[in-house]
């Protein structure tokens, strides 16, 4: 598996960001950004996030020109879109495109929480919309990376139109045989788990991603029965039956991999007969 | 800052009583002149009612309208059903796990004999009945609730008609168990699949991922003073500036008003309610709401089943404003 040529510049030694112990950079680097302590998974860019997924160099993004208006002149919204901006260098929480993995022809999209938290406005819901729609087009399968505090705000109503939107998208994969894929990161919520990753064909999750619906402000505030300790997490949510499996980041190419040869295997067929 | 509906309309809700109180005088009174003094009184006050009202409501602000929205004496699904549609039958279950009342579901006939399904949010009026509907918030159990209905109506080629009225989806340790967001998810996906019309009404509170689950609709219609957001305003203040109490300037800033909906194009039109809003006189709104559905349907019967479903893909596929600089 690829090591990732993502933003690595960490020096030599990187800190885990929940148990604080020390760690190798390079070490760091060669488990994919996974503390050998304590076993937790930090947040990938969507950079490394290509890396250590797809086949080296074989992204090619698109509708990278998509970006945020801000059409309800919302306070402090353009500040922070040029923020974002400027800090990741990314025009939108959403990087979508064609890809490989292991040689086989896929289409993504990845989101990165660090824009924004991932946040879906009508930037965000038109990726993953074409991204869909581009899997019925490519006759390709599709795998999403989700990474999102839920719905952006900032865009009030066209953000919430874009949760039936992505959806509408998934529907048409559905009727057109095309494979959908979904991991849920770190974290995955409210309007994008309430919409397009939650009617995945396949659902697949990092361990102990946080995931779930309210925001844990509201969760608290409502809660008359006793939460679980590992509420709102990607095993509480496994448990209930709502995600397929859980993949450590090591596996995860791996598993892509099988269900992309599985799943897809007709297309392919299609592919080389007509 | 008015925190609830009774609290704005304190004036007018005061007149009103004024009045009230001057009618059962009226017809107690014997003596025809004394009478006459009091009917002058009683105009009087009329008109002032009439122009505090006029004033007021011609000049509501997003905040104001998330109050009315809320107001307890707003005609609900219920009485919207009750006004509108005749052999209404509610049917219960998802047949998976349990039930859920917040939803009202079930088959009815328009006044013409039409068969028509009805899958609407209902709230509680009373401190019973708003436990027993759970604030009109949905449980994974009503969207599969209204799936059922949803493929029902499909299958017997039935009009569906929503009429959206939540604040949000139950945020419960419960529901989350249950897969809140799938079922509202698996929601939305079965209302792309259906080839019979579905129109919707936001009637009152138009709440983000609890209203949407039963909202993806070929026209969708807006009360004069509902709202519709992708956060209740106290909650996105609480978020952006730390202060749950700032909710009418989150108001402002999320523009959820109906009028609002409408110039973003992603409502078909706005149902004027009755003078001083649908709460005054519910069964004016309700005529209103009725003719909205006659046209719709009898538009939407023109549509082939096939291009139904078209057409609703095309109506949120274009939703979204961006630059592609
Ligand atoms: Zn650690």
């Amino acid at each position: 598996m690829p090591a990732g040529r993502g933003k690595t510049a960490i020096g030599n030694f990187a800190q885990c960001k929940k148990c604080k112990k020390t760690l190798f950079s390079a070490e760091f680097l060669e488990a994919l950004w996974i503390c050998h302590h304590c076993g937790h998974h930090h947040r990938l860019s969507s950079e490394q996030r290509i890396a250590c997924t797809f086949d080296e160099g074989s992204f090619v993004e698109l509708d990278a020109e998509l970006a945020s208006e801000d059409p309800l002149q919302f306070p402090e919204y353009a500040d922070k879109i040029q923020i974002a901006t400027e800090k990741t260098g990314l025009n939108d929480g959403v990087i979508s495109g064609r890809a490989k993995i292991d040689g086989m022809p896929v289409v993504a999209a990845i989101a990165d929480f660090s824009f924004m938290g991932g946040s879906m406005g009508s930037v965000g819901g038109e990726k993953i919309t074409r991204t869909l729609e581009r899997g019925v087009d490519d006759r390709c399968p599709v795998v999403i990376f989700c990474a999102s505090g839920g719905a952006r705000m900032q865009e009030g109503l066209l953000s919430l139109m874009q949760m039936p939107k992505t959806t509408a998208a998934v529907q048409r994969c559905n009727e057109n045989g095309i494979p959908y894929i979904a991991v849920f990161t770190d974290p995955t919520m409210a309007g994008v788990l309430a919409s397009y990753a939650s009617v995945a064909d396949v659902i697949l999750a990092e361990p102990k991603a946080l995931v779930g619906f309210a925001g844990a402000r509201v969760s608290k505030q409502a809660q008359v029965v006793k939460p679980p300790s590992d509420f709102q997490t990607a095993e509480f949510v496994a448990r209930a039956g709502m995600l397929d499996k859980i993949v450590d980041r090591r596996e995860l190419r791996g598993t892509l991999v099988a269900l992309v040869k599985i799943l897809g295997a007709h297309l392919r067929k299609g592919a080389k007969s007509g | 800052m008015a925190k609830t509906w009774k609290e704005w309309e304190k004036p007018v809700l005061e007149l009103e009583e004024l009045i009230e109180k001057l009618r059962v005088l009226i017809d107690a009174e014997a003596d025809a002149t004394k009478k006459k003094e009091l009917h002058v009184r009683l105009e009087e006050f009329e008109k002032r009612r009439d122009n505090f009202i006029k004033v007021r409501y011609s000049r509501l602000g997003a905040w104001e309208k998330v109050l009315l929205a809320r107001a307890e004496p707003r005609p609900y699904t219920l009485d919207y059903i009750a006004n509108i549609f005749t052999d209404f039958t509610e049917l219960d279950g998802d047949r998976r796990m349990g039930a859920d009342h917040a939803l009202v579901v079930g088959p009815a006939a328009m006044l013409d004999g039409r068969p028509v399904m009805i899958v609407g949010h209902q709230k509680g009026r009373d401190i019973q009945q708003r436990a027993y509907r759970n604030f009109a918030m949905c449980k994974p159990e009503g969207y599969r609730k209204a799936m059922r209905m949803f493929d029902m109506a499909d299958r017997f080629g039935m009009p569906i008609i929503t009429f959206i009225d939540t604040p949000a989806a139950d945020p419960g340790v419960e529901s989350e168990m249950r897969g809140i967001s799938e079922a509202i998810a698996a929601s939305m996906l079965k209302m792309f699949e259906l080839t019979v019309p579905v129109v919707s009404v936001v009637i009152g509170e138009g709440g983000s991922g609890g209203a949407i689950g039963i909202g993806v609709a070929n026209k969708v219609y807006m009360q004069e003073h509902a709202i519709y957001s992708v956060i209740p305003p106290e909650g996105c203040a609480a978020i952006l500036w730390r202060d749950p109490t700032k909710g009418a300037e989150a108001a402002a800033a999320l523009q959820l008003t109906a009028q609002s909906a409408m110039e973003l194009e992603l409502i078909d039109e706005i149902l004027e309610e009755p003078f001083g809003g649908a709460h005054r006189d519910p069964v004016e709104a309700a005529v209103t709401v009725k003719e909205t559905l006659v046209a719709a349907l009898a538009d939407l019967d023109k549509v082939p089943p096939k291009k139904l479903k078209e057409q609703r893909y095309d109506r949120y596929r274009k939703m979204g404003r961006f630059q592609t600089a």
